[in-house]
């Protein structure tokens, strides 16, 4: 009789190849390079990392075949799961974060003297985690994606043993992620108290006889409404959306600048997806009610995003504070997703995704760079480090060039296409003071771009950088080099040729229209 | 033979692609010829599509070829598309023509420079970009072609880039076209809002349906991107300076072509002009009116060859704004081509000066050159008559259309058109007389020679009459020595009266007797002979006192006269006859007379430099221009319908738009008549002046011209000024608001009590303060929703 009550789901392994990878993947690494003492050399954990991550995107090229047959969804282990072309993309950008990360990884660990396979198999958790927020069709199943996440790169963040930078910042990410868990927790509780589910699809369904009935959700219950709330807080606190972002700056300056730039990178793919999925999945017919309030944070993450970056002088908070503008914009498009309007929805839901593909590429070239610029003891981030980079390392002052463009939203870079997405978005769905205000923000956030550039093409350094009291040169270790050429490549093609791809973008846009 | 049309593009991409991989391998001067070769293909891709659509029906001459689907986003969907209809082939064909001749000109030019395959890359990318952005069939492929040109302008602008002056002048033209194509942007977007798309054919169809105010207001946004790009007022200020790279990138881009994208944008969107309000059109006629006199009064006083080309060249494009906006768009194209044309020439021509006078670009340092570089002159001077406005050369067809339609808009308008038009035969006249009439004045010496030599005089007398002071101490000493010797003589001859006495005495005391005797008479003998002696000596001291006495005479009259000497020349360096500041043709060497020994090598290697004429691969592309610049006016001759070449073929690119003339045939002649007067009468005033010096050129050439009216060193003060203060405005903002609404809410929270303090800025419990007050805002927000429901 007991073996009923707990009949386990079916295991279609053959579709999870991307969680196994990444989940088992890591565990396989450690298990290894603790066994045979000889692979703890430093090149085989990024190399075998990186094909892990490669692997991870072949293999979700031929799920992707399974969905195309399936009809575009396929729900997997008791309904926890829901493989569709939305995760397809999603995941897929999660996986090129960690190709990236670990080519980056590599070098900075050679750099630094750090040691250990520890790095890659916590990154490779911490993507698996990423997938299962991307694919959770389960409120708990995303919250459990959610502190897979979490709680690795709360150890990366402090992984820096020389450096107290590190450790304060992995310290406060991990206090502050902790009360946001809560939050997320709790909002999970209040939802099932009033629609008796945790499953997105059924949360739907309950939504949808409420309003059979005739009831507005909030006359049905105010819980469903309070538990959104703390899942928006939650989520935001994730995405690094004003007012959930005050952790940011200090964390992604203190963080080790590899890692930075996948907690920029995985980390906010990861969140965003989950945020995407559950509020357009589960709450897409409550888009009136939640939509103001998406529309509140974008707008305050742009402002104070573009705004207070200006002040800085250190550039890796000037890209936390960047990466809060770019959320913001992400915002608008997943405010015009929620639109009942299904061409504006599917517009949005376009608009979310390819800035998350496209900024992707941005900000693990930006920290690349940021990386090699940072020298031995990972501490030149300051203003004054990047003076008179144009001639001390011209291809990679132009490399970054062509990636703060990017991020400013130029044209003929991929960073312009994404905004013109998010802004065409909300312009369809007549958001003016949206649109109007990520227009002003681009113009004015170009600024804080510009100053890099700025630094980089028309200070002289203030010492001879390269003086044997400094940090030492800047070295252009080879896969790090390679890893921020194929970010700039990427941001040219996508900004010279947007459409391509478009059509996986366009199925991805469509996976939860009604 | 149209679908021949992506080839036009297309091969100097390719080109520019070749020259990419293999470029430093063909080396100087294969990579050239292969650059030269692509522009070429271009040029005869061009001649035949234009074949082909002049065999199509006027109407029919619209044809748009898509390459591929660019961006199908959404509903925001552009094409790759090319599109070959009158105007863009008009466009195409003196881009390819004269690009070409400019590129076999580069090839002479860039002779022996190390980055030779370099330039002729970023020419090729130049010619790519020029040719996508007016065949371009929608305005985001213009927009490409937009940035590709301004990219490679900076590019070949900072081409010499170890110079700093280049590089900063690069800059400037950087930041100056980022304004103009924000404007650029704002306006397609407003084009794709108000219309649904971006293509040519549906923008130009579906514009009557506009409304005057959009209308108006994508108007005025292409405006200022046209006056970024085509350097009108305010936004000239980069072209000048544009000038610091090398002469054929100012010719092709400053001259010929990128500087007209402005020109051409609003010509293209002529139906959307035709329905905005007509203060749109009227500003862009006062713009370019007011820009073309500005730029010419500035050109009057410039003495650097090429700067005066450069203000030359904003004033003309001035001339096709004010056509553009009177509604004037033959007239105007018809100016773009003849401009092309002559100015293209004029500036190789001042290229192939610069070149022969071995990098010399001081007018006031050329002069008789006709001489010296008989096809260079011959050539300029056909250029100079096409752009003074002397018929038949070509320019005065086109300008003198254009006052006759700006006469029919305004009187104003063509009041001022008419006063530039003279003053720029003044200024070109001035321009050909100093470069290649008169005296050479090349070998002259520089001012920099002659204060050299100055100052090697200087540096002689100063040494001499060091060398007399010097003297003039050693005989003071010699006089002392002497009146030393003086005193001691003195001594010695009381010393021998002394003795002289004391052996007289003695004698007497001795008798004669005493064996002593005879010995005391010998010692007073001695005595005796001592005491002349000593006289003797004493007299003899003082003839060499007074010798040395007569010798610091000496010296100290030869000490001042070097000293009156030093301070002469000291003089008359202060006011060295330098070489004028204003020059005429006529006007004397400067008088060097007997500083011509001290006269510092340069001088002499100099007398030994033969200016001479240039290769062929410079002088063909010269006399082919000559040959277009004279007889380009065919194109549009105003004497019977017939003859109206341009019009009839333009025609079908201006939906009927352009403006109706309401001149008579008499007043025509009588307007006509008045420009050529004018241009005349400025000739022979400029004559008069530099040829003749009949008037000193100080009365015309006023520092305030010669400084651009200041306007360079007002915006880098108002940058500076009033520009910063905004900029502490918003940093005090920052400081005071935001810092403090930061430090408040730190404080606040710190004097609740004690937790984890950081060794950086921010406390984990103010962020987890934001947390908290920003879940509660969330969450009484969609409580607040429950209230209201």
């Amino acid at each position: 009789m007991l073996a009923q009550t707990i009949a386990t789901p079916e295991v279609p392994w053959s579709l999870l190849w991307p969680f196994l990878l990444m989940a088992l993947g890591a565990v396989v690494l450690v298990t290894l390079t603790s066994l045979v003492p000889s692979l703890r050399t430093r090149g085989f954990a990024a190399f075998y990392t990186a094909t892990m991550a490669v692997g991870s995107v072949v293999s979700l090229y031929w799920i992707w075949n399974r969905v195309q047959d399936e009809g575009g969804r396929i729900v997997v282990l008791d309904g926890a799961l829901s493989l569709d072309y939305f995760f397809l993309f999603t995941a897929g950008t999660i996986s090129l974060a960690v190709f990236f990360a670990a080519l980056l990884l590599d070098d900075f660990l050679r750099r630094e003297g750090l040691d250990g396979p520890e790095w890659y198999v916590l990154i490779m958790l911490s993507a698996a985690g990423g997938l299962m927020m991307a694919a959770a069709e389960d409120l708990i199943v995303t919250f459990l994606g959610l502190e897979i996440l979490s709680i690795s790169v709360y150890v990366l963040a402090a992984l820096h043993l020389r450096r107290r930078d590190s450790q304060e910042a992995g310290f406060k990410y991990f206090v502050l992620g902790a009360l946001s868990s809560a939050f997320f927790l709790y909002g999970i509780a209040l939802i099932y108290g009033a629609t008796g589910s945790t499953r997105l699809s059924e949360i739907d369904a309950a939504l949808f006889i409420s309003n059979a009935r005739g009831l507005t959700p909030a006359e049905d219950s105010s819980l469903l409404l309070a538990g959104m709330a703390l899942l928006i807080v939650g989520f935001g606190f994730k995405v690094s959306a004003a007012p959930f972002h005050m952790w940011t700056p200090d964390v992604y300056q203190g963080a080790p600048t590899p890692i930075t730039g996948f907690m920029a990178s995985a980390v906010k793919v990861g969140a965003f997806a989950g945020f995407t999925r559950v509020f357009l999945a589960a709450f897409g017919r409550l888009g009136n009610d939640w939509r103001p309030v998406i529309g509140a944070m974008a707008l305050l993450s742009i402002v104070i995003g573009s705004f207070l970056a200006i002040k800085q002088d250190n550039v890796k908070r000037m890209l936390a504070y960047s990466s809060i503008s770019h959320a913001g914009f992400i915002l608008i498009g997943l405010h015009s997703a929620g639109s009942i309007d299904a061409a504006v929805s599917a517009l949005g839901s376009r608009s979310v995704l390819f800035y998350l593909f496209a900024y992707t590429f941005m900000v693990v070239g930006t920290f690349g760079v940021a990386t090699l610029v940072g020298r031995h003891g990972d501490g030149a981030h300051g203003l004054a480090d990047y003076a008179g980079l144009s001639s001390r390392q011209p291809i990679l002052a132009g490399l970054l060039v062509v990636l703060l463009f990017a991020q400013a939203g130029i044209p003929f870079t991929s960073g312009f296409w994404a905004k013109f997405g998010v802004i065409e978005a909300a312009v369809r769905g007549e958001s003016y003071v949206l649109a109007g205000a990520a227009m002003v923000a681009a113009v004015v956030g170009a600024y804080l771009y510009l100053r890099i550039i700025v630094s980089m093409y028309l200070t002289q350094p203030a010492v001879e950088a390269d003086d044997v009291a400094g940090p030492g040169p800047i070295i252009m270790a080879p896969a790090a080099t390679m890893a921020i050429f194929f970010a700039v490549a990427a941001t040219l093609l996508w900004g010279v040729l947007p459409d391509v791809g478009g059509d996986v973008l366009r199925d991805a846009a469509t996976s939860f229209l009604r | 033979m149209v679908e021949l049309a992506w080839l036009i593009p297309a091969a100097p991409l390719i080109g520019f692609v070749l020259i990419l991989v293999v470029g430093r391998r063909l080396g100087e001067p294969l990579a050239g010829w292969l650059a030269f070769g692509a522009i070429g293909v271009s040029f005869l891709a061009t001649v035949a599509v234009f074949a082909g659509l002049l065999a199509e029906e006027p109407g029919e001459r619209f044809y748009v070829q898509t390459l591929f689907e660019w961006v199908p986003a959404g509903s925001f969907s552009v094409n790759a598309g090319l599109l070959a209809d009158p105007l863009s082939i008009t466009m195409s064909l003196f881009i390819t023509g004269v690009g070409a001749l400019i590129h076999l000109y580069s090839i002479g030019y860039m002779h022996g420079d190390p980055d030779f395959s370099k330039f002729f890359l970023y020419l090729n990318l130049f010619a790519g970009s020029m040719l996508v952005l007016v065949l371009g069939d929608n305005m985001l492929m213009t927009f490409l072609g937009w940035e590709g040109v301004g990219a490679c302008s900076y590019l070949l602008i900072s081409f010499w880039f170890t110079d700093a002056a280049n590089a900063s002048a690069g800059k400037k033209a950087f930041v100056t076209n980022r304004v103009g194509d924000f404007g650029f942007m704002l306006a397609m977007f407003l084009v794709f809002y108000e219309i649904g798309s971006i293509d040519y054919g549906t923008i130009l169809s579906s514009a009557p349906e506009l409304g005057s105010g959009v209308a108006t207001t994508i108007v005025l946004l292409l405006l200022l991107g046209a006056v970024g790009k085509s350097a009108q007022l305010p936004l000239y200020v980069w072209l000048p300076d544009a000038m610091a790279g090398p002469t054929p990138v100012s010719a092709l881009i400053h001259a010929a072509t990128m500087v007209t994208s402005g020109v051409y944008l609003l010509t293209r969107m002529n139906p959307v002009l035709a329905v905005a309000d007509g203060w749109a059109t009227d500003t862009v006629a006062w713009i370019g009116v007011l820009t073309a006199f500005f730029a010419a009064t500035i050109a009057l006083a410039q003495n650097d060859i090429k700067k005066v080309l450069a203000y030359s060249t904003v004033s003309q494009l001035g001339y096709m704004f004010l056509a553009v906006g009177v509604g004037a768009y033959v007239p105007a194209i018809f100016h773009m081509v003849t401009h092309a044309f002559f100015k293209a020439l004029l500036f190789l021509g001042s290229g192939s000066v610069i070149h022969g006078l071995d990098d010399e670009q001081d007018m006031r340092r050329m002069g008789g050159l006709a001489k010296l570089m008989p096809i260079t002159a011959m050539t300029f001077i056909v250029g100079w008559l096409a752009i003074a406005g002397v018929p038949p050369f070509s320019g005065f067809w086109s300008k003198d259309e254009i006052l006759l339609y700006a006469w029919n808009e305004n009187v104003a308008l063509w009041a001022i058109g008419l006063v530039t038009a003279l003053l720029t035969a003044f200024y070109m006249t001035r321009q050909v007389i100093l470069t290649f009439f008169g005296r050479t004045r090349y070998f002259d010496p520089t001012a920099e020679e002659i204060t050299a030599a100055f100052d090697a005089r200087l540096d002689l007398s100063e040494a001499a009459a060091r060398q007399a002071q010097d003297e003039l101490v050693a005989a003071h000493a010699g006089v002392e020595k002497a009146v030393a010797d003086v005193d001691k003589r003195t001594e010695a001859v009381e010393i021998a009266a002394t003795k002289l006495n004391d052996a007289k005495a003695a004698l007497a005391a001795v008798s004669a007797e005493d064996d002593a005797h005879t010995k005391l008479a010998k010692a007073l003998e001695k005595a005796e002979k001592a005491v002349p002696r000593a006289g003797e000596n004493l007299s003899k001291a003082q003839g060499s006192v007074a010798e040395a006495n007569a010798e610091v005479d000496r010296t100290s009259e030869r000490l001042a006269e070097a000293e009156v000497a030093f301070r002469a020349l000291g003089a008359r360096r202060a006011d060295l006859p330098l070489p004028a500041t204003h020059v005429t043709a006529a006007s004397v060497p400067p008088e060097v007379g007997d500083l011509a020994d001290d006269l510092p090598a340069s001088f002499d290697e100099r007398q030994e430099y033969h200016p001479h004429e240039s290769p062929w691969t410079m002088t063909l592309p010269l006399l082919v221009l000559a040959g277009a610049a004279a007889v380009a006016g065919g194109l549009n001759l105003p004497f019977t319908k017939d003859l109206h070449f341009l019009e009839h073929w333009l025609e079908p690119s201006l939906f009927g738009n352009e403006t109706k003339l309401m001149v008579s045939s008499a007043g025509k002649w009588g307007l006509a008549l008045i420009a050529i007067m004018s241009a005349v009468g400025a000739i022979g005033a400029a004559t008069a002046v530099y040829l003749k010096g009949r008037i000193a050129p100080a009365r015309i050439e006023r520092p305030a011209l010669a400084r651009a009216w200041y306007v360079d060193e007002t915006y880098a003060r108002v940058a500076g000024g009033p520009g910063r203060s905004g900029f502490e405005l918003a940093a005090l903002f920052d400081r005071r608001v935001i810092d403090g609404f930061v430090n408040g809410v730190a404080s606040a929270a710190g004097s609740i009590g004690g937790s984890l303090r950081s060794t950086q800025t921010g406390y984990v419990r103010n962020s987890a303060l934001g947390i908290v007050i920003g879940s509660v805002g969330v969450v009484l927000w969609f409580l607040s929703r429950l209230w209201t429901s």
